[in-house]
């Protein structure tokens, strides 16, 4: 076997060593258009953002401690909430996914040197940078921030009912963040289709660069509807249009006469257009962080990986179709084709779960940190698409919509996703960006303080949700029993706000205290384990043969190739471990000459 | 999943599951179907709970040997495709059927217009000239009548709000521009809490009502004595004598 090639791309070889050019120190974060920098970048800003945003829920929650609540203002209580669900959802959790860890980790596992446009890399994190700091601006300004909930509808959206400054640096932060997404999404599809090193075929592509690739396709569907719905609100509110406005159409009843003027329930539509496939731009990255882990530390390759491959691409097409299950009580969607498709997204994500299961069913299961948050995400994310197919049927949505069991759903899905499969990635990849480990010890600490402190918060939303407690109200009436629940939630949000000081520690210790992680210190299955850690300049100096999807796997363990046939063994995994040593059981080897569908001859 | 479409055929007396016990024909339909979905949701959630925690605890590493790296099991992968689409048709059907009896439209004996607006309500009974109206902290009452078909119009004033009865286990947006109708056949007297539920400005927290169900018989007595408009929501506290809200 062969051991290594030497990376070619269009215009010659590269120097097998490259040195490193240019400014150093803080001029290279600025000038710089290498991805792993502008990835370093994204997460550092994004993680610094959901530090802030989660100040702001510890906020929401001590005012909900007492019924009349007076921690905060109503006023300030909404500006709160809206700019909590703004931060997570439009500059923590996608940024976080696709312009930092994708940024940094997909190159990487394709083997290519860099993003396809570097420079278009570079911009994007300056769109984002502006956009964010453009959206806190709003606590600065007369009248303070957005106050009309992340999800802004018309017309309490428009200039009638909210005049101020702090919604129109809400509108302009998103259009910036809007195309600093568009923009990565081009780049991450640009880079997986043609940037993919030699004999990396689709189907050799690890679940995270397919996950990827599908997040930059929903971005491209999703996120111009948002920025141009965006765009016309701004029109509403500044230049006099009637496009979701119905100020001065009230006909002499009182009514709105809505043949004379804009239609409110359109922004509705174009929001959520784009906020469903958001929902899975959101989720997508770290089901795909979760399936690089798995394996890894199941020491087992992905259970059912084109299975995967294909329920990423059926979820990503429901997604398209499943944005009216928001507006189920609007009265204007039809229920019945909406909660089909909604229903039908259970589908691929069971098989997800499946197969996360079969991935460890049978391993031999190493509990690391990124391991136990993977965990934890299962778990987090099993209550939340149970709760979500409850969701999907009208009748059920009509008495628990805008109530805090929504509020528990989305929690449980979002937080399922976002934080714990996201740190679990931030655990996983932590050496490789750095070189240094971050500490085993401490990162159980902070996993069992946000798994216990996670399920003390979001259980009893879902109680007072079926109580009856409407989401986005700063009191809510005594007597009801809600005082109780709301104390509890409290207590779970500030274990996760020391868990989260708790990582905090860990980063330092690991600045302080160095423990050098080497190439590959979890013994991991791709690409981006094969090259130092951190990476040098333009990734590889050179690559293995890539002839499965799990090349690094490969280099390490010839003795230890994939078996890609299960059909007839019975149950999986039928005869339990073996040990190795002679290139594994007869019949079964994975294809040597390259075969790219995976399928051996027997 | 046939175990919970069995009970909900059955319609037997389950727990409503921390929902609140509907006071509405429609609610009873929304809440024996939540009932279905509440089992069928736990028996899965159970199921993948307990193959999870099983393969998280039988399969922690004992020994340093590679594993059998098995990566498919296509009879295993297509049964576990195949069944959740099963489970899901099922679910969808139930739906179906549900969403179908609460959204029914039938020929109402009262008809009640409710207009939301920032941050209170207005309940027109039109054919009877009465009016209630009330803004936050006045929580105005809307009465209606036991076991008599009610049609509800609700629209907006201005921005959307959310009509949210828990007792109706029902709730429904009222929009600026769209009337929504729905129907209520009420079954037990007393009153209850009501709240706008979609976020519409800084006084939201504070934008509730009630609802009375009373008998046919006090319910004309009631639109008696207020009739020709212009009552105040005080007019109506004043007749809501006793009796805890719900």
């Amino acid at each position: 076997m062969t051991d290594v090639i030497v990376p070619k791309v269009a215009g010659g070889a590269y120097a097998p060593v490259h040195e490193e050019h240019g400014p150093t120190g803080l001029m290279k974060w600025i000038t710089t258009t290498d991805h792993k920098v502008i990835g370093m970048s994204y997460m550092i800003t994004a993680v610094a953002l959901f530090y802030i945003a989660g100040l702001l829920a510890l906020g929401i929650r001590v005012q909900l401690t007492t019924p009349h609540g007076t921690f905060i203002s109503f006023q300030q209580y909404n500006e709160l909430f809206t700019m909590h669900g703004s931060i997570m959802m439009y500059l923590f959790a996608g940024p976080f996914a696709f312009g930092g860890l994708a940024n940094y980790i997909v190159p990487l596992q394709v083997g290519a040197p860099d993003m396809a446009f570097p420079r278009l890399n570079a911009l994007s994190y300056w769109l984002y940078l502006g956009g964010s700091i453009m959206m806190l601006m709003g606590f600065g300004v007369a009248g303070g921030s957005a106050d009309f909930g992340w999800v802004a509808y018309a017309p309490l959206s428009t200039s009638t009912y909210t005049p101020g400054l702090g919604e129109d640096l809400w509108i302009m932060a998103l259009v910036l963040t809007g195309f600093s997404a568009i923009f990565t999404g081009v780049n991450l599809v640009a880079t997986i289709f043609y940037l993919r090193a030699p004999g990396m075929t689709m189907f050799r592509m690890p679940i995270f660069t397919w996950n990827m690739l599908v997040t930059g396709i929903l971005i491209l569907i999703a996120f111009p509807v948002l920025t141009a719905a965006l765009v016309m609100l701004f029109c509403d509110r500044h230049f006099g249009t009637k496009i979701y406005s119905v100020t001065g159409c009230h006909t002499t009843a009182g009514i709105v006469d809505v043949h004379a003027c804009g239609s409110a329930v359109l922004w509705q539509n174009l929001f959520w257009f784009f906020g469903h496939p958001e929902v899975y731009i959101l989720a997508l990255p770290f089901f795909g962080i979760a399936t690089e882990i798995f394996p890894v530390f199941s020491r087992k390759p992905v259970f059912g990986y084109k299975g995967m491959v294909f329920a990423t691409m059926s979820i990503a097409a429901l997604s398209t179709g499943v944005w009216a299950h928001h507006m189920f009580t609007t009265g204007t969607v039809l229920l019945p084709f909406f909660s089909l498709m909604s229903l039908l997204i259970a589908v691929p994500t069971g098989i997800k779960f499946f197969n996360w299961i079969g991935t460890m069913w049978r391993g031999q299961l190493v509990y690391t940190t990124p391991m136990l948050m993977s965990i934890g995400f299962l778990f987090a994310f099993l209550m939340g698409g149970v709760t979500g197919v409850m969701l999907a049927s009208p009748p059920i949505d009509f008495f628990v919509h805008t109530t805090y069991f929504v509020v528990a759903h989305f929690h449980q899905v979002l937080f399922g996703t976002a934080v714990f499969a996201g740190f679990a990635g931030f655990y996983y990849w932590y050496p490789k960006m750095f070189g240094r480990m971050l500490n085993d010890r401490l990162g159980r600490v902070h996993f069992v303080l946000l798994f216990v402190g996670f399920w003390v918060t979001f259980i009893p939303q879902y109680v007072l949700g079926l109580h009856g407690m409407p989401r986005r109200v700063a009191s809510y009436p005594t007597g009801l029993g809600w005082q109780s629940w709301n104390i509890a939630s409290t207590i779970g949000a500030f274990m996760i706000a020391f868990s989260f000081v708790v990582l905090l520690v860990n980063v330092w210790v690991s600045w302080r205290y160095p423990v050098p992680a080497g190439d590959n210190p979890w013994d991991a299955h791709t690409l981006e384990w094969f090259t130092t850690s951190p990476p040098p300049h333009h990734n590889y100096t050179h690559l293995p043969q890539i002839r499965s999807e799990r090349p690094t796997w490969d280099y390490n363990h010839p003795d230890a190739p994939t078996i890609r046939h299960g059909r007839s063994q019975g149950p999986p995994n039928g005869h339990g471990p073996y040990t190795g040593g002679d290139g594994g059981p007869p019949g079964h080897g994975n294809g040597s000459a390259g075969v790219a569908r995976g399928v051996p001859a027997t | 999943m046939a175990v919970a479409g069995g009970l909900l055929l059955a319609g037997c007396n389950l727990p409503t599951f921390g929902e609140t016990k509907p006071i509405t024909s429609q609610g009873q339909d929304s809440i024996k179907l939540w009932q279905g979905f509440f089992i069928a949701g736990a028996v899965v959630f159970l199921f993948v709970f307990c193959l999870i925690a099983w393969a998280s605890i039988r399969y922690r590493r004992r020994s340093h040997a590679i594993p059998r790296q098995t990566q498919y099991h296509t009879i295993l992968e297509i049964f576990y495709t195949v069944i959740p689409i099963v489970g899901v048709l099922i679910l969808f059907g139930f739906t179906f059927v549900t969403e179908n009896n609460v959204d029914a439209l039938p020929a109402p004996k009262v008809s009640v217009t409710v207009t939301a607006f920032q941050w209170g309500w207005r309940f027109h009974y039109a054919k009877q000239d009465v009016t209630v109206i009330g803004i936050e902290l006045q929580d105005p009452e809307m009465v209606l009548p036991q076991g008599e078909t009610v049609r509800i119009s609700l629209r907006s004033h201005d921005v959307v709000h959310g009509f949210y009865v828990p007792a109706f286990d029902f709730s429904r947006y009222a929009q600026p521009g769209i009337t929504n109708r729905f129907t209520l056949n009420l079954h037990t007297l007393g009153t209850y809490r009501g709240q706008c539920t979609q976020y519409c400005g800084l006084f939201h927290s504070l934008m509730r009502f009630r609802v009375r169900v009373v008998t046919p018989a006090q319910f004309a007595t009631w639109l008696r004595t207020h009739r020709s408009g212009g009552t105040t929501s005080r007019a109506s506290l004043t007749a809501s004598a006793g009796g805890a809200v719900r």
